[in-house]
Parts: structure tokens; sequence; C-alpha cells
């Protein structure tokens, strides 16, 4: 088991002028599941892959259980990875698929054995181990790639959107089944993905990444409640955080023609321009207060997702499961203070 | 496909068959008929007077035999060296961006503008030079330089089709380049290094004008049977009609193993 560092870590790739990582530190503690996300593009991958020894960096370095492994080759840093392909060889059979680690790393055959077993019967691939990949399904070949990166017992596990290739259905039962096993395996997890539920759901903490910088990390819901950057609010959460333009104006904030209750802490930000973002499912539905018409009503089965025209702009809004609304009525809804979060426009960091 | 389309289909496929196969099939029986049976008329279609007499008395004439071993010795030798110089050509060339990629995949095309017999004067003169003429060395080195860019294209076709993620995940679970490579990417990379070798081996065997002039006693069969095709009697060139094509169909039908698809799928 160990830990991971990475400190100041910079790659730019030949054919771009931009840096695909921008000096970025992080610390993974001993079996702590992290998850990078981020849009396309954000350097996720580039980082995943210079902790993998896949990718050489410009300058900083990767620190694995303590030990300096920034100039080492991928095979001696004690890591395994679950790639995006999959990446399992299709002229071996499951069997020898699962055990190629344990082969490469010359254990004997009755270990092997054993081992590969133990991870099959994790994955409930038992009764596959002696077909050919192309003999299974896409979620069955997933199985096998995540059973090989298991059976070695590395320190540390790297997954690169190990899930973006399975359909909607499998994708979340296969979460839940990782996340199950990587618990109980207790490894120091590094995973990519640029599906923000997936990051929510699986991780013990989860760092944000936009073009190439760290914007916010830490555990799921603390991201997900006190986004430090208006960016993070929007990129987290499905719908994401509703953002509306105001002005402090005498401890009240002005929107519009509307004027609401502004919390204590703008005090210090009087006369002044503030983004206010706030869940849709903090809107507190059929309140009086506010009002606005709705322009599209979606019933998602658990909730009713409503879009209101407001204050010259959109506004999501999250109605318990029973709420009766249809395109054209009007809606009267409040404020909670507690869900409001407000952000430096010019900056877009919170205040 | 509509029933009469795959008709046509069928149709088109014996045809083809056949358009290969007779030819092959009359060099075959003339090859292994009595020689007074080639004089009858009209010829018989079937195996009727068998006889093994004129290909006893071909393979019995000066110089075949050891025409045969060279044949066969410097085919070999080429796809080994062929295969040695081009895998690794083909690898990088299909996994790595360089300066000039595009252009040297035309020229290595290029190379078989140049007609056999420019290329082969010059060489003579420096085999001679260095001692190499007249050996089957010489010849081996031609016949590579002819097939290199034909197995340096193929490989590099087929290593595209095995995925950079796959040696990755070797590096990553253990394995050195070399290991990645040889483990991971040859073995996928079968069929395309069976076919350019088939390719090379046919190319070497068939091979007559270089060879003839790069050699005087150490002939390859082709060379051999040329020399001596104007003054021999006809059942003498069936016999080396079909010397000659038989051990490329062997080595063909042997290597198409290696074509067809091992784990159950094709590689795409």
């Amino acid at each position: 088991m160990a830990g991971v560092t990475v400190s100041n870590l910079v790659k730019t790739y030949p054919s771009g002028s931009r840096r695909a990582t921008d000096d970025v530190s992080l610390e993974v503690a001993d079996g702590e599941f992290l998850v990078l996300v981020g849009p396309s593009g954000c350097g996720k991958t580039t980082l995943l892959r210079m902790v993998a020894g896949l990718e050489v960096p410009d300058s900083g370095t990767v620190t694995i259980g303590g030990r300096d492994v920034t100039r080492l080759p991928a095979r001696e840093r004690g890591l395994s990875m679950v790639f995006q392909s999959y990446a399992i060889f299709p002229h071996l059979r499951v069997r020898d698929n699962i055990g190629f680690g344990l082969r490469m790393r010359k254990i004997d055959k009755a270990t092997i054995t054993e081992r590969v077993e133990r991870a099959a019967d994790l994955l409930d691939l038992t009764d596959y181990l002696d077909r050919y990949p192309a003999q299974l399904s896409g979620g069955q070949r997933q199985r096998v790639a995540v059973a090989r990166a298991i059976a070695v017992d590395a320190d540390v596990l790297l997954m690169d959107e190990p899930l973006s290739n399975l359909d909607a259905l499998l994708r979340m039962q296969f979460r839940a089944e990782l996340k199950k096993i990587v618990a109980r395996l207790g490894t120091t997890t590094l995973y990519v993905t640029h599906d923000q539920a997936e990051a929510m759901s699986l991780g013990d903490r989860v760092a944000v990444l936009r073009d190439g910088k760290i914007i916010q990390a830490g555990a799921p819901m603390e991201v997900y409640d006190e986004p430090s950057d208006r960016f993070v609010g929007g990129f987290l959460g499905a719908p994401p955080m509703n953002f509306f333009d105001a002005v402090v104006q005498d401890g009240r904030l002005v929107v519009g023609d509307v004027s609401l209750e502004a919390p204590e802490r703008l005090a210090s930000w009087p006369d002044k321009k503030v983004t206010v973002g706030i869940r849709a499912e903090n809107v507190a539905v059929d309140r009086p207060g506010l009002s606005g018409e709705v322009e599209v009503a979606e019933p998602t089965g658990a909730a009713v997702l409503l879009t209101v025209r407001w204050a010259g702009g959109e506004l999501k809004i999250q109605a318990g499961a029973g709420f009766r609304a249809a395109a054209g009525d009007r809606v009267d809804f409040h404020f909670p203070g507690t869900g409001l979060r407000f952000f430096d426009p010019e900056t877009g960091l919170a205040l | 496909m509509s029933r009469r389309e795959r008709i046509w289909v069928q149709l088109g496929c014996i045809a083809v068959s056949l358009f290969m196969g007779v030819p092959l099939y009359l060099i075959t029986l003339a090859a292994l008929s009595s020689r007074e049976s080639l004089n009858e008329f009209p010829l018989p279609l079937l195996p009727t007077s068998l006889s093994g007499e004129t290909m006893s008395t071909f393979l019995k004439s000066t110089g075949i035999v050891g025409g045969l071993v060279n044949s066969l010795t410097i085919g070999l030798s080429t796809v080994v060296l062929a295969l040695l110089l081009g895998l690794p050509a083909g690898y990088a060339l299909a996994r790595y961006a360089f300066r000039g990629k595009d252009p040297y995949q035309l020229g290595l095309l290029l190379t078989r503008a140049l007609p056999i017999v420019v290329l082969s004067v010059p060489l003579g003169r420096i085999f001679l030079d260095v001692g190499l003429y007249d050996s089957t060395y010489a010849v081996t080195l031609l016949h590579t330089a002819l097939a290199l860019p034909t197995t340096v294209l193929i490989t590099s076709a087929i290593f595209l089709g095995v995925s950079r993620e796959q040696e990755e995940a070797a590096m990553i679970f253990g394995a050195s380049p070399f290991a990645a490579f040889a483990r991971i990417v040859v073995p996928q990379a079968l069929p395309g290094i069976a076919a350019s070798a088939m390719f090379t081996f046919v190319l070497s065997w068939n091979e007559v004008l270089g060879a003839s002039i790069l050699t005087l006693n150490r002939r390859t069969l082709p060379a051999q049977v040329l020399a001596t095709l104007a003054d021999s009697p006809l059942a003498f060139r069936f016999a080396g009609g079909l010397a000659l094509v038989l051990p490329a169909l062997i080595f063909i039908a042997v290597a198409r193993r290696y074509l067809l698809n091992m784990w159950g799928t094709t590689l795409r």
C-alpha cells in the first residue's frame, strides 16, 4: 500500500502550445479513492498517464509510497491500470489475460492460478476463464480488464474512464460494484472520468480540473455544496447550478426588478455586482416570494425538473415527484438563504 | 443479397478458380504423363497414362536439384532477412510520428520503380569487387532489397491494427518494451507477417532477371530453367513448370494458416 504525491507537474505536448497539465500538485493518501474529473482536454488523462509512467513530465515529480518514480519506466512503479478501451489482449484467454501481470512478475504457477481464480470470482468471471475476449460482451470485457488490474495486488490502481464504453444501465450497475470491490481491497486509487455523476458517486475525494489546473479538491458533497469556483458549480451536478447576476444594495440583493434579502457575509461587498448560484433542488417551490413562468416541465420519475423564466434568464427548479405543472403555468418559489452561493463575476471565485 | 446475386457471385468465383486452376492442372498432368502421351491427339484431359519418367529425367538433368536448393535457400533467407529489417521499420512507421514520414513511405515505393536490370548490372560490379558475385548471398541481398518496401508497408499497416493501449497495458503489468512487442503485438500481427512473408517468398522464387545476372554456377531454379529452356524438349518444359510452381504453392499453403483468424475473430 502506498500514497501518491504529485508535485508541480508540467507537461506540454509537442503538437500543442498550451500546457496539458500546468504545475499540478496533488496528494492521494494511502488507501484513498481519488477521482480526477473535468471536461475533455482538461489534462486529467495526461496527469494519470504521468503517474503511470506512460508519459514523461517536462518538470515536476511523482512519488509513490515515498519513492521518487518520475524517471522510472511504468513496469517498475508497482501499479496497475484499467484502460478506457479495456486494452485486454485478444489473443489470450481470459485466464491468461487476468494472469498476465502475475506471469510477467515471474510468480509461481500455483499462486497465479489461485490469484486469477480469486480475481475472477470477485468479478463473476469464473465461467468465462477459458474463453477468448472476442467471445465476451462489452461489459464482460471490462470485467476482465478490472480483474487483470486487481489480480496483481498493486500498491496503486489507476483507472482511465473505465466505464465510458458501457451503456447507461450497465454503467450504473458496474459503478456500484466497482466501488464495493475497491473498498474491499483498500488500494490507493486514482480514477479519471469526465462524468460528474461517476465522480460524485465513487470518490472519497474529487479533484476538479480545468485547463491543466486543479480548481478544487475535496469530499464529493463538499465540492458539490461549496464550489470554490463558478466553473465547479456549473460542472458538477445535473442539472448544473443556476447562476444569475445581482447587485448588492443596502443589504439587499437586486436582481432586475426583484430584490432579495442578502446574507450577512455580503456586507463586505457593498454596491458591487455579484454572481449568485443556487442548485435546482435548493429552490423551494410553491412558496410565496418570487414567481416565474414555466417553460418546460420534465418529469424524471423521482422528481419534476422545471425550466422557469425569471428575471430575464432561465432557472432550473427541481420539484417533488407529485408536483403538477405545464408549460405556461405560473409557479411561485423562494430561495432559502442557505442554498445561495456567491461568486465574484470577474474571477469566478467564490466569495 | 438476393438469390440471383448470390448465383452470380458463385459463378464469378468459379470462373476465377478455373482461370487459376486449369493451367495448373494441365501443367501437372503433362509433367506426370509419359512423354509419348503428350503427342497424342486429342490430348487426354484425365490422368490416363501416369508416369514419373518425365519428372525424374528433369530432376536428374544437370543443375536442377542444385537450382532447387539454391532457390529454397535464397527464398527462405530473403524472408528472414526482410522480416528482420522490415518489422522494426514497419513498427516505427506505425507507432511514431517523425519528420519526413510521408516522403519516406513514398520513397519506399519508388525503389520499386527502378527496373531490376538497371539495378543488377551495377550490383554485379559491386559484388565482383567485394567477392560476393556468384553466391546465394548476392541474390539474397538483391531480393531482400526488392521485398523490403512491401514488407515495411504491409507490416506497418498491420501494426496500426494493434492498439497502442494494449502495449501500454503490457508495460504497466511488468513487460519491457521488447517483451510487450514480442508477446502482445507480434502474435496479433501474425496474419500480416505471414502475408508479407508469403509475398516475399514468391517474389524471390519468381525473380529471374537479377538472379541470372548475379550468378553463373549458383543459379536459382527459374534462372536455371530459363537458361536451358530454349533447347529442351516439350516434356522438360512442363516438368520445369511444375517444379517452379510446386514449392511456392506449398509455402503459401503453409503460411495461409496464419492468414486466417486464430482466435475466433478476424483482425480488423
